[in-house]
């Protein structure tokens, strides 16, 4: 499997020289990132080439990376206020109507596509990475006539998180409600969401209102140093631990 | 003057064979179909975004209200994700049980799809006959989990706890006399084991009966047979997988081909279909049915005589017994820890895939070292399957939609997630 996985890796980077940002070897999946504007003609070759032979995409997801690395709860230093280690919340889980989230992550570009393909064929997977650029509309190209599968996987994208996909011939909302505002799997977007749906009475219509709900994460968002995950050769003196 | 013939039609979201909360836009000319747009989403619980916001353990419950007739299955899709990422080993007894209760599983989805399909088609009596199998299925459940649907019994590293060594009984009531729960509790005296395998030696002629309904019926095959015919080509274009995919021809099954648990040293066939039609996808779930038979039987044959360990031991990810936690201060602690906190994966992403008896179920997990998934995917196969519906009807009446629906094997829980 790992041969296999470093064959598949291998021949990535020798067919696509130039156009892959990275090309990693993860827990024996392959992972490649490309520009948005190698995206379409690298999604391409990756079906029509015999030795990729992706016929078939499994799955297409947006991701939202603003808040990456980012917790709740000190495992190093104490604050001075409130509890010791409690850090004011930003996640999207506490978020209340109206509130603004704090400093965003910006090593990287906020949102990116990521596709999972399968090759029947040759009996292998590939994950395809794409970043939008641009945070305030991302845009990245719809590969959707290459696997028309695609289609439904993009509205979804395009519904959860707002990527645009360039040359989708339908990008309608699928999963959120008739006349939704917003995109709800964005980080800064509540948990709660921001309006809940009753039926009135006396207007005798179903009317929206502004959530009344608290926010109940009860559980901080916390990130340990685990000496069994540190990287060995990244790490001194791991190695012999 | 022309006629104008084309109209607009309003399927669902409440109908009876629109499996859940399906609402369809159809496009008629006459009675045939042109153009089906389906609104899905009405089931929407942002499943993904929940797990966001628990650790890792927690969300074990939400994966089985996914596809809600095939718990264990979404459950064993997350766990596989999680343990690759963590990087630990399941116990090779955990692993059986994980094979078996998957078959479980299967059987439970197979035989609500076909009581489902049948009533859409008018077999009202299947629905009756996949029902009582099901209750004996159900109560495996329960016998191991303590629920009969919503099971959170595969947990990160094994299973929550081994086999009971007795199965629950009926007691007698004003409605059942002594005589009827005797004969119910006849099979229920031994082990969870023997349960199991009574029902697998019962099983095969159960198929046969529902067979003998189905199989050379003139009504099931007029309405069946080449009704929703897709091509290998566009079935792995429209992102098939399962059995829709081995319908069409093309012989992939997860279990066989990336083979994950256990399911390398089982002995079963792949039924594949010749021409990617209704009927074909009905042979292919029905053989399926005996297949996973056979496999849950070879299962309960090896977790008789060998014993051991159902959960791993690394207690970051596994709670300690509960024995040891009343002595020993560092169980005490991980109990804690792991029960307030759940534990941290090591940065990085993986996805994780089970073929579940409906298609190919994944889950894709981005881990930024948190104790808390960063970004879950659910995969679910019924979702590729709907985005197909409108090709898969063009041109057929507006009865053979719903036959289209059954043999799709709808579940809105995982399609809307």
């Amino acid at each position: 499997m790992a041969n296999k996985a470093q064959q598949l890796s291998d021949t990535l980077a020798q067919v696509f020289t130039g156009q892959l940002q990275s090309n990693r070897i993860d827990v024996g999946e392959v992972t490649i990132e490309v520009a948005a504007e190698h995206y379409y003609e690298v999604c391409l070759k990756l079906r029509d080439d015999a030795r990729f032979g992706f016929e078939q995409l499994i799955d297409l997801c947006g991701v939202d990376y603003s808040e990456y690395g980012q917790v709740e709860w000190a495992t190093e230093k104490s604050s001075t206020t409130g509890f010791s280690r409690g850090v004011d919340s930003a996640g999207h889980g506490r978020l209340q109507f109206g509130d603004e989230t704090v400093a965003k992550n910006t090593s990287r570009p906020r949102f990116a596509a990521v596709a999972h393909l399968l090759s029947v064929k040759n009996n292998q997977r590939l994950r395809v990475r794409v970043f939008a650029e641009d945070e305030a509309m991302p845009v990245v190209p719809s590969v959707s006539d290459i696997w028309s599968v695609t289609n439904w996987f993009e509205r979804e994208a395009f519904d959860l998180f707002g990527i645009h996909f360039e040359g989708h011939p339908d990008l309608r909302r699928i999963l959120t409600d008739y006349g939704f505002v917003g995109h709800p799997f964005r980080k800064d977007f509540p948990l709660s969401g921001h309006v809940e749906m009753r039926y009135d009475p006396g207007q005798g219509r179903v009317i929206y209102e502004p959530v009344s709900i608290e926010p109940r994460v009860l559980v901080p968002r916390v990130i340990r140093e685990d000496n069994r995950y540190l990287d060995p050769d990244t790490t001194e003196g791991a190695a012999d631990a | 003057m022309p006629e104008i013939r084309n109209y607009t039609l309003n399927f669902g979201p409440q109908h009876p064979a629109a499996h859940g909360v399906l609402r369809m836009i159809l496009e008629m000319d006459g009675e045939v179909v042109q153009r089906a747009d389906p609104h899905i989403g009405l089931l929407h619980r942002a499943t993904e975004k929940l797990a966001e916001s628990k650790p890792y353990n927690q969300s074990i419950g939400y994966m089985d209200r996914l596809d809600y007739v095939s718990m264990m299955c979404n459950e064993h899709g997350y766990l596989l994700a999680m343990e690759k990422l963590l990087g630990i080993e399941v116990p090779q007894r955990a692993q059986y049980i994980r094979v078996m209760f998957d078959e479980i599983t299967r059987l439970l989805n197979h035989l609500l799809w076909i009581g489902a399909h049948g009533l859409d088609v008018g077999a009202m009596t299947m629905f009756l006959y996949a029902f009582r199998e099901r209750e004996d299925l159900m109560d495996m459940y329960e016998a191991v989990s303590g629920a009969r649907l919503h099971a959170t019994y595969y947990r990160p590293g094994g299973v929550a706890r081994d086999l009971p060594d007795s199965m629950p009984q009926y007691r007698a009531s004003k409605w059942h006399s002594k005589k009827e729960v005797d004969k119910l509790n006849d099979n229920r005296s031994g082990s969870l084991l023997d349960f199991i395998e009574d029902f697998t030696a019962r099983f095969p002629t159960y198929v046969d009966e529902y067979e003998t309904l189905l199989t050379d019926n003139r009504i099931w095959k007029q309405r069946l047979v080449d009704i929703g015919i897709v091509t290998p080509e566009r079935a792995l274009q429209l992102g098939f997988t399962g059995p829709m995919l081995r319908g069409s021809g093309i012989e992939w099954d997860l279990r066989k081909k990336q083979p994950y648990e256990v399911y390398d040293k089982m002995d079963f066939d792949i039924p594949v279909g010749t021409n990617g039609d209704s009927y074909d996808r009905y042979l292919i779930r029905m053989e399926e049915m005996r297949q996973s038979n056979r496999i849950i039987k070879q299962c309960v044959d090896w977790l008789r005589v060998n014993d051991g360990p159902i959960q791993t031991e690394d207690h970051k990810v596994c709670p300690p017994k509960r024995e040891a936690m009343k002595a020993d201060m560092e169980s005490l602690i991980h109990h804690f820890k792991l029960f307030t906190e759940g534990f941290c994966l090591p940065e990085g992403e993986a996805y994780g895939a089970v073929e579940h008896p409906k298609g190919e179920f994944g889950v894709y997990l981005i881990s930024d070292g948190a104790n808390k998934p960063y970004r879950l995917k659910i995969r679910a196969p019924g979702f590729a399957h709907l985005s197909s519906i409108n090709e898969m009807t063009r041109g057929h009446m507006l009865s053979d939609v719903v036959a289209v629906i059954g043999t799709q094997d709808i579940v809105f829980g995982e399609i809307d997630r």
